[in-house]
């Protein structure tokens, strides 16, 4: 099996990811056009690795080829998306891999100036992003006249401080123009009227990190680990009541049972499936007769759900499912920037219920009432957030609205052992 | 108002070169004056205010908004417990539980001794090693309470 990112695991020095053939890439799309650099991402069908999907080479051609005003590429190394944890393996084990990617996109995109937002939790692993930076600067690989093509880069960690909404493409920009990170009403749309105002390209660390192959090994190559509309490869990370918690690299469109059963242990214990989280807390659950689902986004949208992030949660039968709706719902509440009024007061109206019933003070009818703000929530905000919070919670008050009855009307917990 | 040092000062002139509107440099300046004084209040963000040449509102809605900004004193080593989703599914509620009782401090307090704040937080991004927690921004995963005994004991 051809992988793409978890190889350079490990090569976080500059020499040894050189060894490896590391910085190639770049060089290849440096003696390149920039147009055939896009043309080529074209091909390659990667799509963006930050949750949404979108067509990483079309998103650059948005952006105006000639623009009076400068161009900016923000990386989102913000991960916050619950059960998400890949982009920490790239920034502490493959740092380079990450530069490497920004200067293929730079270059494409015509930018000189990039920022890497990387969340303040990952404080220390910023510390290892920035030495890598200061190597690549060492050797000309970032700065003025890179690979002595006239082309200059300049690189920059910028820290976070604790919001998960600040990974919305539009609120990290907010954030780092030094401001509360509210989302922007869009149109206009970052490519044109981004950080600064100016034309900007945000992309996720994991979406980067795929470009220094596809330069090296061709779009076509890429696109072929993949499915039709999904090309390469996908790091999943996994936790919850599995036996093997961790990161694993499969090709798009492998399936989400094996993935679990054969790569992550299967279930801790040899205990029950109870339910899968498939792509980070804000994607709809899916049930154990339901994993049997090819993990890239459209089979995943046709089963319901989202392939997001890529981040897996398993549960097992210990699982309280009012304890998830619980807290599910409670940090969707307090993540809400509080600027559109069916995300601030919806999220806080399904913590309440939820809260109340783990407490055991539940009333029948709660579970309409909880799908029915959620619905209200859905399509009418400014960022996507509010979809985010209502998905899940429709989903889970569905799928398992026999034992949330149950935990409603016994005024306690059906699930948990003595 | 209270004056940075001019280590703290250095790091931020070579900060400020980097964006070409100064308020940019608005997170990391408060991280370095939080790194330096442990906390940021109202005078810390006249400090900083004067620095970016801002006015005070403009910090404090800032600090006010993210939630690793702390606004009041803290104790040496700041805990943060992961109450999300997989940690919450591998036990993080009788951890959080067990600190609080431990340390003898409610959420967002301070130890009498001052030596731990205890506070919780939201997905850490480390949900393979959960149950897990952050103290001064290392993580530490697998959590139970003999190995939170062990590790705070040699916070000492
Ligand atoms: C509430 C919310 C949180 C988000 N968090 C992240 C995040 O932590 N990391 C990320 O890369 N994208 C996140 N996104 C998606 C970004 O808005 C954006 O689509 C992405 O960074 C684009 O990069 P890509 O095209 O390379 O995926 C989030 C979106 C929303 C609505
Ligand atoms: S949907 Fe929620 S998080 Fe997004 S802008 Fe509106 S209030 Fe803020
Ligand atoms: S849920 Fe605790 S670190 Fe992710």
């Amino acid at each position: 099996m051809s992988l793409v990112i978890t190889p350079w695991f490990g090569k976080v020095r500059i020499e040894d990811y050189m060894e490896a053939g590391g910085y190639r890439g770049a060089k290849k799309a440096l003696s390149m056009a920039p147009e055939e650099v896009i043309e080529e991402v074209k091909k390659s069908n990667l799509r963006g690795r930050g949750g949404a999907g979108f067509p990483t080479g079309l998103k650059w051609s948005f952006v105006p080829r000639d623009s009076s005003r400068p161009k900016y590429l923000c990386i989102n190394a913000d991960e916050g998306e619950p059960g998400t944890f890949k982009d920490k393996y790239i920034l502490r084990d493959a740092p380079h891999l990450l530069i490497e990617g920004a200067i293929i996109a730079s270059w494409a995109v015509g930018i000189n100036t990039a920022f890497v937002y990387i969340r303040g939790e990952y404080g220390k692993i910023a510390l290892i992003l920035e030495k890598a930076i200061e190597e690549a600067y060492a050797r000309g690989f970032l700065g003025k006249d890179i690979f002595g093509t006239g082309f200059s880069l300049d690189l920059f960690v910028h820290r976070g401080a604790g919001a998960y909404v600040c990974g919305e493409e539009t609120a990290l920009i907010e954030s780092l123009e030094g401001k509360r990170g509210q989302p922007r009403i869009r149109p206009p749309f970052p490519a044109t009227y981004g950080l600064y105002g100016c034309p900007t390209v945000v992309n996720n660390v994991e979406t980067l990190a795929n470009l220094p192959a596809i330069m090296e090994k061709g779009g076509e190559w890429f696109a072929s680990l993949g499915v039709e509309k999904s090309g390469g490869t996908k790091l999943f990370a996994v936790s919850g009541h599995v036996k093997k918690p961790g990161l694993y690299e499969l090709p798009m469109g492998a399936s989400l049972k094996s993935l679990i059963y054969d790569y992550a242990g299967g279930i801790r214990e040899n205990r029950r499936l109870k339910g899968v989280i498939p792509g980070g807390s804000s994607s709809p659950i899916l049930k154990p007769e339901e994993i049997e689902v090819a993990l890239d986004y459209d089979s995943m949208m046709k089963a319901g759900t989202m392939l997001g992030s890529g981040a897996v949660i398993v549960l097992d039968e210990t699982a309280c499912m009012a304890k998830v709706l619980q807290v599910i719902t409670r940090f969707y509440a307090h993540e809400s920037c509080g600027q559109c009024t069916p995300c601030r007061q919806g999220t806080s109206w399904m913590a309440k219920i939820a809260h109340r019933i783990i407490s055991g003070r539940g009333r029948e009818g709660d579970l309409d009432l909880l799908k029915d703000i959620a619905r209200s929530m859905m399509g009418k905000t400014i960022c996507p957030l509010a979809d985010a919070a209502a998905m899940p919670v429709i989903a889970i008050c569905e799928k398992y609205r026999e034992e949330l009855e149950e935990h409603i009307r016994e005024k306690k917990c059906p699930v948990e052992r003595e | 108002m209270r004056e940075i040092s001019p280590e703290a000062r250095e790091k931020i002139d070579a900060l400020l070169k980097r964006y070409p509107v100064k308020r940019s440099a608005l997170l990391e300046v408060l991280h370095i004056v939080q790194e330096e004084w442990g906390y940021i209040d109202g005078e810390g963000e006249e400090t900083v205010a004067s620095l970016l040449g801002l006015e005070p509102v403009r910090v404090h809605e800032v600090v006010s908004f993210y939630t690793m900004y702390e606004r009041k004193p803290v104790g040496n080593h700041i805990i943060r417990v992961c109450r999300n989703i997989t940690c919450t599914l591998l036990g993080a509620e009788s951890l959080i539980h067990y600190l609080k009782r431990k340390l003898k401090v409610d959420e967002g307090g301070t130890t009498s001794d001052g030596r731990f704040t205890l506070e919780t937080v939201e997905c850490l991004g480390a949900c393979e090693l959960a149950p897990v927690m952050q103290i001064d921004g290392e993580f530490y995963g697998h959590l139970t309470p003999e190995k939170i005994d062990e590790i705070l004991e040699r916070m000492k």
